[in-house]
């Protein structure tokens, strides 16, 4: 379902002006709309889509063929646990399971908190840091499942403070 | 006295920043430099701070926390480094860099990547100086050629071919595209190169647009790559300032403009027609070829791409010549290669070796072997492309030739170690989980095909494996590999195809055994309590989700296979390793 008319889309204005009628720029205004809404509402697939002279369709199409988009609103701290080789390797599955029971989720949920969203990724290319983890800016290498929690929780901690 | 900290991404991740962050008030009204470089390229060293006076390294410290940045602060205000004498690296670790050959990472670790004098100061933009004022475009493709020079993204396509026919391609607008979507799971060589040493990327660029006559150049950088995108923005801004970048090149006639384009996540990316239509901001599905991209590539017009290392080579070969790079190497790999060599390894990190040494001589001489005592069994080259050699096989010198003869592949440099523990079939189910993601759906037998291999896979890993499990998916690989449009497809059988060759035994074990050798399938997993080891703590029962942990105080415990989940909660606490997985 559209949930066209929630989204203030006056935000976009800026962007568009600057790369709408630049040919090729399709993936640049949604990767510029989503650091502005923070995933890509409906209502803004459109209005790209209107600005661009694309088809709904193909702004949809590219929306969700690449793994950087999120259609969907994510918690105030993304979690990107790495499960590339290397990672896979030292580990990652038992400390995606420790995060997983921590917040209660799966890959790509979030947190009944709004808190915590989490996404596995294929590399974040600190192989030799492995397992490795990226919580919004920062990334914590050499994990361990218990390690893992525990930054969540000082996380956590820190919100309420 | 010039104290410089390797900032890499891996090096931050490590907590360089904060290194350099408690350092840098405890500095100041000092005469004593604080800088940064780039990767250094040992990893496992991180983070690391070298000493340098006169241009001259004095000391690397390494494994610095921010706490120690009093005591280093101290010593080099007094002048006197004795004190640091606990943290400087060890020989035996100096031998990681030191049995190296450096060409594309020689200002890795070394310069500045953020600052343009640092590498004009290394002969930066000589090269392209020569070529803009010495050279015709037929000369740079001749002496590329003399090189040797391959494409270092994996297929090893020699890079004068791919110019040349660029070069002599029908129309005046041509397009040169850096490949920086590095989405091999397991490498970090282009990385590095960019966040390291980001103009001689662009004057390798320059070089190739030179020669093949473009005015218009891309990279196209993994958007999981923030710091290297920040440091080449501001490359590519002060290389315009200083004339090595724009209109009329270094005061000549030759104009060239460098954009960055940041890729959104797509491992099929790195497919060079893929590369193209993402480029254009489309779904990158890639193209039937030909027409190749040298005649119709970016918006149907003749287009050159290259990998990033193989354009950090470039201003190499130039200033030292194209017969001093074919003097390194076997007959048919010329130069060097960059692999990030990463999993159960001693020593991880960068390393840049003359092609023609063997695996061994990267992963034991170098690498230092497997840590923690284990046993090594496979390694692993070129990602989901690749393949995994086992030991027998560790004598293979690093050669394309030669490394395709076992199954895997050169690769773009993913050298990932796997010891005892690692199970095979687990790691094939692994790939395919990978590129069952990754596929376009362009194409029916990699769409449907990797799927159907993955769910067979996870079957047999789960202890439903059936006989003839083994041959369906070589039935299945066979498929893939003919029907599918791209490398994506054609290589997504390697991982299956080389564990099943060289690990067969492994698949039978779990096929018709139920069980998994390596003791890495949850499922095929059977816990049990030594009794000679148990001091009978009572810690793993209390631990025990579900209650199958019994026995008295003092007493040797027992584990109730029909209760246990296999969550390994008993293995995880007990202290006396009593616990064991068979």
């Amino acid at each position: 379902m559209c949930d066209c008319g929630k989204s203030d889309l006056t935000l976009l204005d800026g962007v568009l002006a600057e790369y709408a009628s630049v040919r090729g720029s399709l993936i640049t205004i949604l990767q510029k709309a989503q650091e502005i809404y923070g995933y890509l509402p409906t209502d803004v697939l459109y209005r790209v889509a209107e600005a661009t002279g694309s088809t709904p369709a193909k702004v949809m199409g590219v929306a969700t063929f690449y793994t950087q988009f999120r259609l969907t609103p994510v918690g105030k701290h993304l979690i990107m646990l790495c499960k590339g080789t290397a990672c896979h390797v030292n580990g990652a599955d038992a400390v995606e399971k420790a995060i997983c029971e921590e917040l209660k989720i799966k890959d790509g949920e979030t947190s009944d908190d709004g808190l915590f969203s989490l996404k596995t990724v294929a590399c974040l290319g600190c192989c030799s840091l492995s397992p490795v983890m990226m919580i919004d800016e920062d990334t914590y290498g050499s994990l361990t499942p218990a390690k893992a929690v525990e930054i969540i929780r000082t996380i956590k901690g820190g919100d309420a403070a | 006295m010039k104290i410089v900290i390797g900032e890499g991404s891996c090096g931050i991740a490590a907590g360089a920043q904060k290194v350099y962050d408690a350092l840098a008030p405890l500095l100041n009204g000092t005469d004593i430099n604080l800088g940064i470089t780039g990767c250094i390229g040992m990893c496992f060293l991180e983070p690391i701070v070298d000493l340098y006076d006169k241009g001259l390294l004095l000391k690397r410290l390494v494994k610095v926390t921010p706490e120690q940045a009093g005591v280093i602060a101290e010593a080099v205000k007094a002048n006197d480094l004795t004190a640091l004498k606990a943290l400087e690296i060890t020989d035996e670790d100096k031998g990681f860099l030191d049995k190296q050959t450096r060409i594309a990472l020689r200002h890795c670790g070394v310069i500045d990547p953020e600052d343009l004098d640092d590498y004009l100061a290394a002969d930066g933009y000589k090269a392209l100086e020569k070529v803009l004022t010495a050279m015709t475009p037929e000369d740079v493709i001749e002496e590329i050629k003399t090189s040797g020079l391959a494409g270092r993204g994996g297929a090893g396509f020699p890079t004068w071919f791919k110019w040349n026919a660029a070069r002599n391609a029908a129309g005046d607008e041509k397009y040169l595209i850096c490949n920086a979507d590095e989405g091999d799971p397991g490498a970090f060589m282009d990385r590095a190169v960019i966040e390291s040493d980001p103009h001689q990327l662009i004057e390798g660029m320059l070089i190739a647009a030179y020669a093949i006559g473009a005015k218009e150049a891309f990279v196209y950088v993994r958007a999981e790559y923030p710091l290297a995108i920040v440091r080449l923005e501001k490359a590519i801004k002060d290389a315009t300032a200083k004339g090595y970048l724009g209109n009329n090149i270094l005061g000549t006639d030759f104009s060239c403009r460098l954009r960055i384009k940041a890729g959104a996540g797509a491992f099929v990316c790195g497919e060079e027609t893929a590369l193209i239509e993402s480029l254009e901001g489309s779904r990158g599905m890639p193209r039937l070829k030909p027409p190749f991209p040298a005649e119709k590539g970016y918006e149907n017009k003749p287009s050159n791409i290259n990998n990033v290392e193989t354009f950090a080579n470039v201003s190499w070969i130039i200033l030292n010549g194209g017969q001093a790079f074919a003097a390194m190497g076997t007959e048919t790999s010329k130069g060097t290669k960059v692999f990030a060599l990463t999993g159960k390894i001693k020593r991880g990190g960068l390393v840049e070796i003359p092609m023609g040494l063997t695996l061994r001589d990267v992963i034991f001489d170098i690498g230092g072997g497997i840590r923690g005592g284990k046993r090594f069994k496979a390694v692993q080259l070129g990602g989901p492309s690749g393949g995994c050699i086992p030991e027998a096989l560790l004598d293979t010198v690093i050669d394309y030739k030669a490394l395709s003869a076992t199954g895997a592949i050169m690769g773009s440099g993913g050298m990932v170690v796997m010891d005892e523990t690692t199970c095979m079939v687990n790691m094939a189910r692994f790939f395919l989980d990978f590129t069952t993601k990754e596929s376009c759906g362009k194409c029916v037998h990699c769409r449907i095909g990797t799927k159907r291999m993955f769910e067979i896979l996870t079957r047999i890993t789960e202890g439903e494996g059936r006989p003839g499990d083994i041959e369906l998916l070589e039935e299945l690989c066979e498929a893939i590999r003919s029907g599918a449009l791209c490398g994506l497809g054609q290589t997504a059988p390697n991982p299956v195809l080389t564990t099943i060759k060289y690990f067969r035994d492994e698949y039978e074990a779990h096929i018709n055994e139920k069980r998994c050798p390596a003791g890495e399938c949850a499922a095929l997993r059977t816990y049990v309590i030594n009794k000679d080891a148990c001091k009978g703590c009572t810690l793993c029962a209390k631990k025990c989700p579900v209650s199958a942990i019994s026995g008295e105080v003092k007493q040797p415990h027992a584990i109730d296979a029909a209760k246990c989940i296999k969550c390994g909660q008993c293995k995880t606490v007990c202290r006396f390793g009593a616990v064991e997985v068979r």
